[in-house]
């Protein structure tokens, strides 16, 4: 008997199939290699539309050769369960492959090969077709720290070095001080990170100059908006999502108040009216900082979404764990403080970094009150006549900045979930 | 016997328009150990934990150790820390380990320093013979383990009364003896004891009195000789002879 489907494995002859399938592939994907990183066609004797699909439909043979269920090597079960299970699948494989390998030489030429970091002026790029780093190097220090004055650079740098070694004394605390690490972090921290950027970086005494928070900026301010965003907004969102499940119908109900409303408003316009609205209400000789008044309405803001994050793991928590710690003679602190909260807390660690990851993505909308963090930055330079037509490498830099921010923080809150996990 | 310390005087409560408690009188004295058993559904729960207040009266009168239980009772606390209680689910702290579940509440409530907490805490821990296992969490410790940890914690506050809420039915067959074992033990050093169960071996052993519920009523109350000799309501001795 004649076998009609030539392509099809069977266990018996499977392994000429693996071997001639696994050569077309080969082929199909090295065709493709070849004419994106080296620009080689070798089949241009074939017509035109046969020539552009023949890695695919080459590729497309290949996986269906080696398409066998349980065809005993590992590898290849491997790949027919997950990409190769059928027609449909094998060709989005490929086509994914293909995209990648015709991207990466292009992409490649772009950021590197052909881009310039050399000289101090836009005359070093005009030569090259490739991406303009120079432009991120003349503007560099601009994008850390805004229109803060050179001279003062180092301010900022040993506050934030400081408060990163303070940040790392609870790692130190032993013995009857771990009892107060709690409180060194949610309420001395805080505090001692507004007084050395109040001295330090707001300066005005000391013997060092007064500089107006008009003129931070750059990624130094999205640090400082997001610190302050998130060190505050937690433990009032936690009081919140007490609040809101607490008997007492007054605080109840200010509590559901306060997060619906918050809610509901778009977080530009809490900060416009932040900025613009707010001191109107204020006596005229009474003054807040803007960049205070920004943080606060952040912290406001980003509030009712820790609440109600935290308020999902307080219900998730079954009714017994509260039967158990009243029926200790706890009394509702207690409970909630030692019992209630930490169970919680672990649960909704994922959604507690969603919402933080969100908070620094947001600090750019600051722009609209005219105080510049390191987007507001790349949109000054952008706008700058001497080096207009650079705003791609920009936002790559930009990109690649809050991607890594970002990228830590979801990677520490990770750790944190392994750190407090206890069951088995 | 002294004077009794729990008194229940025609305690009503009801959940909506459901009536759970009707007209509950109940006295318990010093170091008697009562079981109350009965049919689901008929209030046993309900009734143990009125008396630690989990659950609130409508109606009636429930005095613990001379304190009147009602809204105006300030320091609900301080007599719930007289109060132990054991629960079908054992309800243990599953971010503590066994011991820190033991100390938690006498460090807090009672300021009981940490080092002298800890010590009694394995020596309670020792009574129930899981003190190998202090250091574990309660996910790591089978249901038996566990529910014997929930024991030794109720017992850290040095409670003047234990109620136990059928600490026996989330359990395997063959970890309901080591659990009934530690209550025994604790039967027999003089606790005062108010029982849910459906363990009617642990009832003839150790109980004074027996309590039959149905449908939110205390149908019978007798001494636990007389109770399974010759109950005398229709509804008990059917609910007898079906368990038995």
């Amino acid at each position: 008997m004649i076998n009609i489907n030539i392509l099809k494995p069977t266990s018996s002859n499977f392994q000429t199939y693996l071997y001639i399938g696994s050569a077309l592939i080969f082929i199909g994907i090295f065709d493709v290699f070849l004419r994106s990183f080296f620009n080689i066609n070798y089949l241009t004797f074939l017509p035109d539309s046969l020539n552009l699909f023949f890695p695919l439909i080459i590729g497309l043979v290949g996986l269906q050769m080696i398409r066998l269920e349980y065809s005993g090597n590992r590898i290849v079960d491997k790949i027919n369960q997950n990409i190769n299970n059928n027609s449909f699948n094998a060709g989005l494989t490929l086509i994914i492959i293909f995209l990648t390998l015709l991207v990466i030489p292009p992409a490649l030429d772009w950021m590197i090969l052909e881009a310039t970091i050399s000289g101090d002026t836009k005359e070093a790029c005009v030569a090259t077709e490739g991406a303009c780093w120079t432009y991120i190097k003349v503007w560099f220090r601009r994008f850390m720290y805004g229109m803060y004055p050179n001279d003062f650079h180092w301010r900022i740098n040993t506050a934030f070095i400081v408060l990163i070694a303070f940040a790392f004394v609870g790692y130190f605390m032993r013995g009857k001080l771990k009892n107060y690490i709690t409180f060194y972090y949610a309420i001395l921290y805080p505090i001692i990170a507004f007084i050395i950027i109040n001295f330090l970086i707001s300066g005005g005494s000391f013997g060092l100059e007064w500089v107006e928070t008009n003129a931070w900026g750059g990624l130094s301010l999205t640090f400082i908006v997001s610190f302050f965003g998130l060190i505050f907004c937690f433990p009032l969102g936690m009081i919140l999502a007490l609040g809101r499940r607490s008997e007492l119908p007054i605080i109840k109900y200010i509590s559901i108040g306060y997060i619906e409303f918050w809610r509901g408003v778009p977080l530009i316009t809490v900060l416009f009216m932040s900025s613009v609205m707010f001191p109107m209400f204020l006596p005229s000789d009474a003054f807040v900082d803007k960049l205070i008044r920004v943080i606060a309405a952040i912290i406001l803001f980003e509030a009712a979404y820790v609440a109600e994050v935290i308020r999902g793991g307080l219900q998730a928590l079954p009714r017994g764990q509260y039967d158990a710690a009243k029926s200790l003679g706890m009394g509702y602190w207690k409970m909630q403080i030692f019992v209630i909260l930490p169970q919680a807390l672990k649960l909704v660690i994922p959604g507690i970094a969603n919402t933080f990851l969100a908070l620094v993505k947001d600090t750019p909308l600051i722009f609209v009150v005219g105080l510049s963090e390191v987007v507001g930055m790349l949109q000054m330079a952008k706008t700058n006549p001497k080096w207009l037509g650079y705003a791609m490498e920009g936002y790559i830099f930009a990109s690649i900045l809050f991607w890594a921010i970002c990228y830590a923080m979801s990677k520490y809150s990770q750790y944190l979930e392994l750190k407090y996990k206890t069951e088995r | 016997m002294s004077e009794s310390i729990i008194q229940m005087k025609e305690v009503n409560k009801w959940f909506g328009n459901f009536q759970v408690l009707k007209d509950i009188n109940l006295e318990v004295k010093e170091k008697q150990k009562i079981v109350v058993c009965g049919p689901s559904g008929s209030g046993k729960s309900t009734l143990i934990r009125c008396i630690n207040r989990l659950e609130e009266h409508q109606k009636g009168q429930i005095i613990v150790d001379g304190n009147e239980l009602s809204e105006k009772t300030k320091d609900i606390e301080k007599i719930r820390a007289e109060v132990g209680m054991v629960f079908q689910q054992f309800n243990l702290f599953p971010h503590l380990s066994i011991l820190d579940n033991c100390t938690l509440a006498p460090i807090w409530v009672k300021k009981t320093p940490k080092k002298k907490a800890e010590e009694f805490a394995m020596k309670q821990l020792e009574q129930v013979q899981i003190a190998d296992q202090a250091a574990k969490f309660p996910g790591q410790l089978s249901g038996g383990q566990q529910q014997r940890a929930a024991l030794a914690r109720a017992l850290c506050m040095e409670p003047k009364i234990m109620l136990f809420d059928e600490p026996t039915s989330a359990l395997d067959p063959e970890m309901i003896k080591e659990v009934l074992d530690a209550m025994v033990n604790l039967a027999k050093a003089g606790m005062t004891m108010i029982v849910v169960t459906h363990e009617m071996g642990f009832a003839k052993e150790v109980a004074d009195e027996v309590v039959f519920m149905d449908e939110g009523m205390i149908v019978e109350r007798a001494k636990t000789k007389d109770f399974f000799a010759n109950p005398k309501n229709e509804r008990t001795k059917l609910f007898l002879s079906q368990i038995l």
